[in-house]
């Protein structure tokens, strides 16, 4: 949990939201911070979704290192997001096996410009050896980090990415897990999704887009008139 | 006055509370303290789960009965619907209804279109331009009618109720300033144009983001009997800085295969619409401005009402009107888009042709009305409400039915309501004549609280089982109701006003009481060369068509490779297709749209169709829960691919697409 006393919680049902504890969470530093000037539609925007939808909790990665999922993982990056359980036998070995194959797509661009996360469903169960043993498995390459965390932690991140149902009873079930692959660029505000179980190559070319803002769409041939 | 999302009236003092409420849920979210039992521990919660705060926290009015965690993060919880707060509530019917203006054609362009994409300029296209290749003199290369617009990022209100800041939005702009939705075109048969479309957003940079939208375009002319090139393939898109010169053919289907050299008459097109088509981010590019109209003309609906069917005159009494729903952030004011959302998104703020609830002046006559349904994810049930505010009940008023997917039906149909989902079209004819001097209201009366659609379906309507919804336990009065009462929630969903004039003035359109003829319904009863099955369907979370998800193929500019584009199924040109979609995915709706051709619905569950609006030629079609819908098709003239797609546009996102091609000789795959 984050240093925060009950004192400082009871101010905030006060009705006062406290921008500067805000943007401190958020990670966003100038303008926002300052309650005197007016943050930008921009900045707004950009903390809006931070504390939507990207919560800045404490997970640890398959190393054992503690990270802050916001600061440290997503914040400033482009990024590819998913869930899974180490002992899933159904849909996570698809969608694993196929990101092992997207990493490969992706080549040299992961951990240098395109860092993969890779999220248990199952905290209780996937503990740190859990995760690194999972990763080992499928022969994960650097920059493809597999997280853990406290169980609460984990399902706030699964509900800011909206890998939820509407359904409270479907939505409990873990066999029928969002098998979906969130990509993103946290800075420019950037994030779809596409299907875990689509070809790895189409998934590839869609996390690939977070960087290569400047270029035309796959239905393009390179050849005119071709 | 001021609501909560149950549209029911809270004081000031509580609004206020809920907008800060809002901000603490989110700093409570932000510092990972919204497990009941982090709260608990912290003295915030009671044992029955209240917060212990007198006010503030939870977005709900006090009191409320029902479900719904309201410190719940992340995206709507589509069955608790407590959990959205509330856009800032503008003052209706203070804007007029803006009217597009038509788009402005050039004399030239420069450089001049070329058959090939002309890459040095900076052009993006597929493939060369088909129609010149079947027929120089008919389609040059350079036609007659040329236009040039440019997508850009532009700052507007959408209401004048200060209340709400100006928005910063896309749009499109024909050298007369940009707007959304954009100018309207105004296209006839006969007459084939090039629209070269350039993409002049902003390069994404993090200070002109504004929290959604991909500033790369590929814009669809929807309902279209377009080549492929011209089509704005999802796959297709390109960067800020490039252009694509679209060569519109606005020729009728056959023109070169059943009914040369004119085309079948009875498969002309009137309302169409253009959108951004993006794939995976076409939800986000349409909410954020990038719609318009096209409305296409010929020598019967002339847009002139003493020629041909006499229709009222385009543009004076012939009005398009693009609905769209739409969310503002309590606190700032911004427009913003739930980008996590994986079902569908719902807004509280109702739009009509980018104003908040505007007004009309209109006078005593009749009037065309185009009806589209912009999205992202709503359905609508049009009435004709009168007599608010006065003595006695609201009043529920006919009209005429006159448009499917903006296509003449044989014959006007009186009505008492229209239901559109989104991408749909239905043109109709209101008659104020007899209502000089009173005002009028268009209102959506369809219930309907999440992206699944609109709930519980009318059974009177479609032959279904209509009181399961995965969100059943709502209850509550206004959630049971397929069509909610007139006036319901002291008129919240009144979307447009129309105040007749006093004054009565000469009509020269067509009375549609005396049941005259448009076109005739082409002929279903060629045999199909052979009869396809599309199951819609929800694999983990994943939409997915016969278990399968959108995919462009591999792009030629990511890791070196050449492009891997990859069709679904071959159509084969000029032949008969039925398809037939199911529906598996429980409780949800479909509005599926194909493009290149039209269909006719020949059945829902082994039916015939009964609703007049199942009766014309269509362009999406609403599959609505454990539906089969058994759909007639000619696939002419044109080659190359083109989608079928959910057009609930999140879902569209969201991989339930598939993209097929028509070639020379088809392919025999039964579920593709």
């Amino acid at each position: 949990m984050a240093d925060l006393t009950r004192r400082k919680l009871l101010s905030w049902t006060a009705l006062t939201p406290l921008a500067g504890a805000t943007a401190a969470v958020a990670g966003t530093k100038g303008k926002a911070s300052v309650q005197s000037s007016q943050p930008t539609v921009s900045e707004l925007a950009r903390q809006r979704i931070q504390q939507l939808h990207l919560p800045n909790v404490p997970l640890f990665t398959h190393e054992g290192k503690r990270v802050m999922f916001y600061d440290d993982l997503v914040k400033n990056k482009a990024v590819s997001l998913n869930f899974f359980f180490a002992k899933c036998d159904e849909i996570c070995p698809l969608v694993t096996a196929n990101l092992v194959k997207v990493q490969k797509l992706l080549g040299a661009d992961v951990g240098t410009k395109i860092f993969m996360y890779s999220l248990t469903l199952k905290p209780e169960e996937d503990d740190v050896a859990a995760i690194r043993h999972y990763r080992e498995m499928f022969h994960a390459k650097p920059g493809w980090t597999f997280l853990t965390g406290k169980p609460s932690d984990m399902e706030l991140i699964r509900k800011g990415i909206g890998f939820t149902y509407p359904d409270p009873a479907i939505d409990k079930d873990k066999t029928q897990h969002i098998g979906n692959v969130r990509y993103g660029n946290e800075p420019l505000m950037l994030w779809g999704a596409c299907p875990g179980m689509a070809k790895p190559s189409f998934v590839a070319e869609s996390i690939s887009w977070m960087i290569h803002l400047d270029r035309p769409g796959p239905g393009i041939k390179s050849e005119p008139g071709a | 006055m001021y609501y909560n999302v149950y549209g029911e009236k809270v004081s000031k003092r509580r609004f206020k509370e809920m907008c800060d409420a809002a901000k603490n849920r989110r700093e409570l979210i932000a510092a990972g303290l919204t497990s009941r039992r982090d709260l608990f521990k912290m003295g915030l919660l009671t044992a029955g789960g209240m917060l212990v705060a007198k006010s503030g926290l939870s977005a709900r009015a006090q009191g409320q009965s029902g479900g719904g965690n309201n410190t719940s993060p992340g995206t709507q919880q589509l069955c608790q619907v407590g959990n959205q707060a509330q856009s800032p509530q503008t003052k209706p019917f203070i804007d007029p209804l803006p009217i597009m203006p038509l788009t402005r054609r050039v004399s030239s362009l420069s450089p001049a279109p070329t058959l090939n994409p002309n890459v040095g300029a900076g052009e993006v296209r597929a493939a060369a331009f088909q129609a010149p290749q079947i027929d120089s003199s008919r389609f040059p290369i350079v036609p007659g009618t040329l236009y040039e617009v440019f997508q850009r990022q532009f700052t507007t209100r959408q209401s004048s109720d200060t209340i709400l800041p100006p928005q910063t939005i896309w749009g499109f702009d024909d050298g007369s300033g940009p707007r959304s939705p954009g100018p309207t075109y105004r296209a006839f048969y006969g007459r084939p144009q090039i629209v070269r479309n350039h993409n002049a957003l902003p390069a994404t940079t993090q200070v002109n983001n504004t929290g959604f939208g991909m500033p790369q375009v590929t814009t669809h002319l929807h309902n279209a009997h377009n080549p492929s090139e011209a089509d704005g393939n999802p796959c297709d898109f390109y960067p800020s800085g490039k252009f694509c010169d679209q060569y519109y053919p606005n020729v009728l289907a056959g023109f070169n295969s059943t009914n040369t050299p004119d085309g079948d008459i009875n498969e002309s097109l009137a309302t169409l619409w253009y959108h951004d088509h993006r794939v995976d981010f076409t939800s986000q590019n349409t909410y954020k401005g990038l719609v318009g109209f096209y409305c296409l003309f010929n020598n019967l609906d002339t847009g002139d009402d003493e020629s041909g069917f006499r229709l009222p005159d385009f543009p004076q009494h012939d009005i398009p009107l693009a609905f769209a729903d739409k969310v503002y952030d309590p606190t700032s004011g911004q427009l913003v888009f739930d980008l996590f959302n994986l079902d569908g998104i719902l807004g509280d703020s109702f739009l009509v042709n980018g104003k908040i609830r505007p007004f009309l002046n209109v006078e005593p006559r009749r009037y065309r009305f185009r009806m589209l349904d912009t999205g992202p994810s709503r359905f609508y049930e049009f009435f004709l409400t009168g007599n608010i505010g006065g003595a006695g009940n609201p009043t529920t008023n006919s009209f005429w039915l006159i448009g499917t997917d903006g296509n003449l039906i044989p014959n006007p149909i009186q009505v008492q309501s229209v239901r559109i989902g989104p991408a749909e079209r239905v043109d109709v004819i209101i008659d104020f004549s007899k209502f000089a001097g009173k005002t009028l209201y268009l209102e959506n009366r369809l219930n309907q609280i999440n992206g699944q659609g609109p709930v519980p379906l009318d059974s009177q309507l479609f032959p279904q089982n209509g009181t399961q919804t995965e969100c059943a336990n709502l209850g509550g009065p206004g959630n049971t109701d397929a069509i909610l009462p007139a006036n319901f929630n002291n008129g919240q969903n009144l979307i447009l006003q129309f105040r007749v004039s006093g004054t009565a003035v000469t009509d020269n359109s067509v009375d549609p009481a005396t049941n005259p003829t448009f076109y005739q319904l082409p002929s279903t009863h060629a045999d199909p060369r052979i009869v396809r099955t599309f199951k819609f369907d929800r694999l983990n979370g994943q939409w997915s068509i016969n278990g399968q998800f959108m995919d462009c193929g591999y792009g030629n500019g990511g890791r070196g490779g050449e492009s891997t584009e990859t069709f679904r199924f071959a159509v084969q040109q000029n032949s008969v297709e039925q398809w037939l979609l199911t529906n598996l995915t429980g409780d949800w709706t479909h509005p599926v749209h194909i493009h290149l051709e039209e269909h006719q619905i020949l059945s829902r569950n082994r039916s015939a169709p009964t609703v007049p609006a199942d009766q014309g030629r269509k362009d999406v079609t609403q599959l609505h829960p454990n539906e089969r819908v058994q759909l007639f098709f000619r696939f002419r003239d044109w080659l190359g691919k083109y989608p079928i797609h959910c057009h609930n546009v999140v879902h569209e996102d969201h991989a339930m697409m598939a993209i097929w091609h028509v070639v020379p000789q088809g392919d025999n795959i039964l579920v593709p």
